[in-house]
């Protein structure tokens, strides 16, 4: 089991893109174990990824992966760290045996040691009937496979996965999930998955950091962040007195301090702090000219601490 | 009942190798897979026909005593090398262009870089790539040549009345091929097809070399020279075999020049090769 110190830390990290703040002032700790970095695109997680592997220098602030600092130490870290970029990557001209193989070496590796570690990761990432395919022509899911593959064959002790479901189909992306589900859970490697899908996250990591135009803006146990500290509801309203009057209702909803957002089945959802109950919802509504339609108690979600943490409606 | 062997996942417990070799696995890799090719093959072995033609000259000139004008002079090895630019041209290019662009071009860099490997290891590695290549087309068969014409003549009097060709010869071969190699690297750092980097270096030879041309009838001298990359290498080439520069040019021109091309494309691979692309 991975021990309990965190295995990254940030402290007061803020990286430039020329006047674009893409990080700014940073502090966080990654725990042990699965940890999500969740955020819209554009987020900064990609960005934060880059800067603890070296490839991006900070302009100011410190960072620390694995006890050892950034700055100080990056081939050290990089030999203990495993990388999934998020877009399509490979060593042109080879088989995937020979890609893993090779990645296997430059980290490091004797060459039969990593030929045969080449060989096992190819199995496990369920590549092992088309190891000896050309990587170029490979599919979308295939390449996110392979992807994981060459970051796991020096055995990592921490992996950085970057979109890992990206471009996937729905059986390919639930294998993929398992597998890194059961490199957090059975395997013993530290894990941070960055991604932007909520179930993702949800499912493969016991703790989440959420981003937002460069910042934190939340963090800690996913299990203690779903606590309820209030009610949540799902809403489905009717306006007979035009849209206009959905803003109304919205704008009571906020006055009142009851954070709402809308879901993709266009369905709302509003967070009443407190013992609130359904009784003020319905005042609101009608003070607003609004009718209720449906009203149901739900259970905080992932996305409702993400849709507060992030400030979306 | 456990399985008869587990196909999942294992943790690894075997050595690794301390930093800084990485550049070894790099180059190897590239050389095995050029060799692999049978059009790199076929460009090498007629690369390698110069060589048989002067041993060829040189067996006649040490057995047969009607071939006697053709006995080896300085100048033969300095021609030899001069013979040899044509297949560093063909070999950079084959070579050269793809080394960092096929690379950019599958996002290869970003794979690279996470692992443990400083960025100067990368371009060392690939420069050796180009370099080990094109030693195996001048600094080898010249200094092969050498040995060739000792073992023919059955005795070391011309090796040891010219003892500085070993040394011009490795000498110039390095001052080449690192040039050729490094301006090479450069330019495919710059551009995600080999192609279009091909083309780039190509023109860059020929046009400054036609631009020397024209320069050298309009104005009657040859001081103009210093425009043209293969100019100031065959200036500096001279010089180092102690014949007379072709162009009137002081040598330390075309020194100069050479430095800082070399300099500008390190300058260039230190912008270019990086994990991370960042467009402000």
């Amino acid at each position: 089991m991975p021990d309990r110190d965190p295995v990254i830390t940030l402290d007061a990290v803020t990286v430039r893109y020329g006047a674009q703040a893409a990080l700014q002032d940073v502090s966080a700790s990654f725990a042990a174990g699965a940890v999500g970095l969740l955020g819209p695109n554009g987020a900064g997680k990609s960005t934060m990824l880059k800067a603890l592997l070296g490839f991006i220098v900070p302009t100011s602030g410190k960072m620390r992966v694995l006890g050892l600092d950034v700055a100080a130490a990056p081939l050290e870290i990089r030999s203990r760290v495993g990388y999934m970029p998020e877009s399509d990557a490979h060593i042109p001209g080879m088989n995937a045996v020979s890609f893993v193989a090779y990645c296997g070496q430059l980290a490091g590796l004797p060459p039969a040691d990593a030929m045969q570690r080449a060989h096992e990761v190819l199995f496990y990432v369920g590549l092992g009937e088309a190891r000896y395919r050309n990587v170029e022509t490979y599919s979308t899911g295939m390449k996110q496979r392979i992807k994981l593959a060459q970051a796991l064959v020096h055995d990592p002790d921490l992996l950085f996965l970057d979109e890992p479901t990206n471009g996937m189909d729905p059986k390919g992306r639930d294998e993929m999930l398992e597998l890194v589900r059961d490199l957090a859970l059975n395997k013993g490697i530290n894990l941070i998955v960055s991604s932007h899908l909520l179930p993702d996250v949800e499912f493969t990591c016991e703790q989440v950091i959420v981003m937002d135009r460069g910042r934190v803006v939340a963090s800690g146990p996913i299990a203690g962040m779903k606590q309820p500290r209030g009610r949540v509801y799902e809403l489905r309203v009717k306006l007979p007195d035009g849209p206009e009057t959905l803003d109304r209702f919205v704008g009571s909803l906020h006055r009142e301090g009851l954070e709402c957002h809308m879901t993709d089945e266009d369905v709302m959802r509003v967070f009443v702090p407190g013992d609130g109950g359904a009784r003020a919802l319905f005042a609101l509504a009608a003070s607003s000219a609004v009718q209720v339609r449906h009203l149901r108690p739900s259970v905080p979600t992932l996305e409702d601490v993400f849709a507060k943490a992030v400030g979306s409606e | 009942m456990s399985p008869i062997h587990d196909q999942g996942y294992r943790r690894y417990g075997g050595q690794r190798a301390r930093h800084g070799r990485a550049w070894a696995v790099i180059a190897s890799a590239g050389v095995r897979t050029l060799f692999k090719k049978r059009a790199f093959l076929g460009l090498m072995f007629l690369a390698w026909g110069p060589f048989f033609v002067r041993a060829v000259q040189l067996y006649a000139a040490a057995n047969l005593p009607q071939a006697a004008f053709l006995a080896p002079t300085p100048q033969l090895f300095r021609d030899f090398l001069a013979q040899q630019d044509a297949f560093v041209f063909f070999v950079t290019v084959y070579a050269g262009a793809g080394l960092i662009a096929n690379d950019r071009r599958a996002n290869a860099l970003q794979i690279y870089l996470s692992k443990p490997l400083s960025r100067l290891e990368y371009v060392i590695g690939k420069l050796a790539i180009l370099v080990g290549l094109l030693l195996l087309v001048t600094w080898v068969p010249g200094i092969l040549l050498l040995i060739v014409q000792i073992l023919f003549a059955g005795n070391f009097t011309f090796f040891l009345d010219n003892l500085y060709l070993f040394p011009a010869i490795t000498l110039f071969s390095l001052v080449r091929v690192l040039t050729a190699a490094s301006i090479m690297l450069a330019l495919s750092s710059l551009s995600k097809s080999s192609r279009y980097v091909g083309v780039i270096y190509a023109g860059l030879i020929f046009f400054t070399q036609a631009l020397s041309g024209v320069l050298r009838a309009v104005t009657s001298s040859s001081s103009m020279a210093w425009v043209s990359v293969e100019s100031n290498l065959n200036q500096i080439g001279d010089v180092i075999f102690r014949l007379s520069p072709r162009a009137d040019l002081p040598w330390i021109v075309s020194l100069l020049i050479v430095a800082g091309l070399m300099a500008l494309s390190a300058f260039v691979l230190e912008r270019r090769v990086r994990g991370v692309e960042v467009v402000a």
